[in-house]
């Protein structure tokens, strides 16, 4: 019996998340699934006219990811919570933060990953550009990582609360804001000829931010949560 | 002189302070209310550019600044609440909350009825108001998950840990905001170039004082309720109750 | 090797207990009595650092646990209500996660006898949801076997369990005490060791 390094905890922590999100596919086509929907639902509501439909093509996909995002972050850590393997998680001799950032990781990878994938193809109904959609692609990818990653912090902070999936919502979505401004901002800039790297860059620089900072931030919140 | 600055952290004796300390406050606030209005609408001149109509600011001004400062005075509560786990300090947070978002939905309010006449519109995007309308969706989070949990501690930490990632997120969520701003050439409502003349200057300083003091006298008299009712199993509420007070 | 000193609990408004002392040297048992409601649940899980007291410290081998943190954890083991398995995976996977956390490497020969002693044979690669609660039990008991603990605390760890799993149970236990290991428990079942002393704490 050897020891485990913090990496290979980490690797085992997503695998095993990774391998509970398998055997419950169903959560995962929901989510996509919603994507789609909502992203069709604005062209039923302000109508077909193509030119408007472009212009706002990146704000609806960004939207639409959001809130897409926002639907499983409940499931988070809720099912560990409620069969105790999150207690146990809470009692490893390894850093919580770790483990917590594992699971933002396979979080990300179930319901970030296919959005990014996703939306590309959505784009395409809204007559956006190569590029734009290139620049789509890459700000939902270096986006969406901060997504589940604050919102992990809400999901912890509401655990096991009735309120839920609402409350959580209200508590992450005007965080999320600046990446919402920044990505399809970005996207904008395609069109509009201003610097696309600028606003992409700082996408990265919030993500940088996260990767530091959450998941100590979820670890706390955790253990207030778990008292 | 020392005072015994710890004896007043312990809610059992807040509670008699603050309760003495709410006149001081709450008269003056009344007054300079009285006072600040008096010059603002009576006092200073009629604006060149935007005529009788800007003197909304002196309302919308106050409550903008206070709406902000509260919501860090109210994290830095709640943070000495979660690090030191003294009650009162997460008592005063959660008393101040309310206030909190009062300020900065007067702002949005009063913010809105400026550009009316200004631009016709009930509402723009201007980068302020826009960061203020997330302001108060802090605040409400806040409010909202300290009231979704049933155990008062685990309420006041989960609360503590919102407000204080809320208050590291406040500039990056402004700085986003005027980003957007200028990147769709959005309206600003913005005060005339020209320095302002004395008597409006006056104006908005007492209005300041008095939206400052408002804030103290009812930020006080909650406390002092949050007490009651956290406390209320033990022995001096209920002597407290006996004596008829 | 571990100390409590003045302890003192409250759940919401709600005092438990105060002025709680307690040590436990290697090889003892203990088990915590009491009504419902009086704080056993509380108690362990203090120990265990998921609640905060409200007073008085909690040491391992002299030092705070508060501070040693991860070092303290270590040498825990706690089992409490749940069965903390996930129902979509088997015994095997279930184990060989439990005790990766712990920062174990389990190989497949020696889970799945674990598993065999614990009476699972042939059921270690099933998905633990079509387990009986009894058999779901000793998927949770069997982390029992893995690692090397030294102070396990326990919440009725007997609930659902049938005879030949009880005597199974004070077997292990018993084994744990003779490699100087420390056990605190509450339970409603009766638990014997043979020849070993039974401490009790009451919670009044």
């Amino acid at each position: 019996m050897n020891q485990l390094t913090v990496f290979n905890l980490l690797v085992l922590v997503i695998r095993r998340d990774l391998l509970l999100a398998m055997r419950r596919r169903a959560d995962v086509m929901t989510i996509l699934v919603f994507f789609i929907l909502v992203v069709s639902l604005f062209p039923l509501g302000v109508g077909p006219e193509m030119d408007m439909l472009r212009k706002m093509a990146p704000g609806v996909l960004w939207v639409a990811a959001l809130l897409a995002s926002m639907l499983s972050l409940g499931r988070l850590f809720s099912a560990d919570y409620l069969d105790g393997t999150l207690e146990q998680m809470m009692l490893a001799p390894q850093s919580l933060s770790m483990l917590v950032l594992g699971k933002m990781i396979a979080h990300w990878v179930v319901s970030g990953l296919p959005l990014v994938l996703m939306a590309p193809v959505l784009g395409l109904q809204f007559d956006m550009s190569g590029q734009a959609l290139l620049v789509l692609m890459l700000g939902l990818l270096l986006g969406t990582p901060i997504l589940s990653m604050l919102g992990a912090i809400g999901a912890a902070l509401t655990l096991g609360l009735r309120g839920g999936g609402v409350l959580l919502s209200l508590l992450v979505l005007p965080l999320c804001i600046p990446v919402l401004i920044f990505g399809s901002g970005a996207v904008e800039a395609v069109a509009s000829g201003l610097s696309v790297v600028s606003n992409l860059s700082l996408i990265a620089a919030l993500l940088v931010l996260c990767l530091v900072f959450t998941p100590w931030v979820t670890a706390q919140a955790l253990r207030i949560s778990m008292e | 002189m020392a005072i015994n600055w710890f004896k007043y952290s312990a809610p059992t004796t807040f509670y008699g302070l603050a309760g003495r300390l709410v006149p001081w406050f709450a008269v003056p606030a009344a007054l300079l209310f009285a006072l600040g209005l008096y010059i603002g609408f009576f006092v200073a001149p009629v604006d060149a550019v935007q005529g009788e109509a800007y003197r909304i600011i002196f309302i919308h001004v106050p409550a903008s600044i206070l709406s902000m400062f509260l919501y860090l005075i109210m994290a830095g509560y709640a943070a000495l609440g979660l690090i030191f786990n003294t009650r009162l300090s997460s008592m005063m947070a959660t008393a101040l909350a309310p206030t909190g978002a009062l300020f900065a939905f007067i702002s949005l309010w009063t913010g809105a009825l400026w550009g009316k006449p200004m631009w016709g519109a009930w509402w723009v995007w201007d980068a302020r108001l826009t960061s203020e309308l997330i302001l108060l969706f802090l605040y409400f989070g806040f409010i909202a998950l300290h009231a979704s949990i049933d155990d008062a501690r685990r309420a006041d930490r989960a609360a503590a840990l919102l407000a204080i990632v809320g208050s590291v997120n406040v500039p990056i969520i402004y700085f986003s905001v005027k980003w957007w701003n200028t990147l769709h050439q959005g309206s600003t409502i913005k005060f005339t170039g020209t320095s302002m003349h004395v008597a409006m200057q006056q104006a908005m300083f007492v209005t300041l004082l008095a939206c400052w003091m408002y804030a103290v006298a009812v930020t006080l008299l909650r406390v002092r309720s949050i007490i009651l009712e956290r406390e209320r199993n033990t022995q001096w509420v209920s002597e407290l109750k006996e004596a008829g007070l | 090797m571990l100390e409590v000193s003045n302890l003192a609990c409250s759940r919401g408004d709600h005092r438990l207990f105060s002025g709680l002392n307690l040590a436990l040297l290697p090889g003892q048992i203990m088990q915590v009595r009491g009504e419902n409601g009086k704080g056993k649940t509380s108690l362990l899980r203090t120990l265990c650092g998921f609640l905060s007291p409200d007073a008085g410290k909690i040491s391992w081998c002299g030092e705070d646990v508060r501070e040693l943190n991860e070092l303290y954890f270590a040498n825990l083991l706690y089992l409490g209500h749940h069965n903390a398995i996930k129902d979509e995976l088997s015994a095997l996977e279930n184990l060989q996660i439990t005790a990766g956390l712990a920062g174990i490497v389990l190989d497949e020969m020696t889970a799945v006898s674990a598993l065999r002693r614990m009476g699972l044979k042939g059921r270690e690669r099933l998905p633990t949801k079509v387990l009986s609660q009894g058999q779901r039990r000793r998927v949770a008991l069997a982390r029992l076997l893995v690692g090397d603990a030294k102070l396990w605390v326990l919440d009725e760890p007997l609930t659902a369990l049938d005879v030949a799993a009880v005597a199974l149970i004070q077997e292990l236990l018993a084994e744990h005490l003779r490699k100087q290991g420390m056990v605190i428990f509450t339970t409603h079942q009766p638990l014997i060791i043979e020849g070993v002393e039974m401490r009790h704490l009451s919670l009044v």
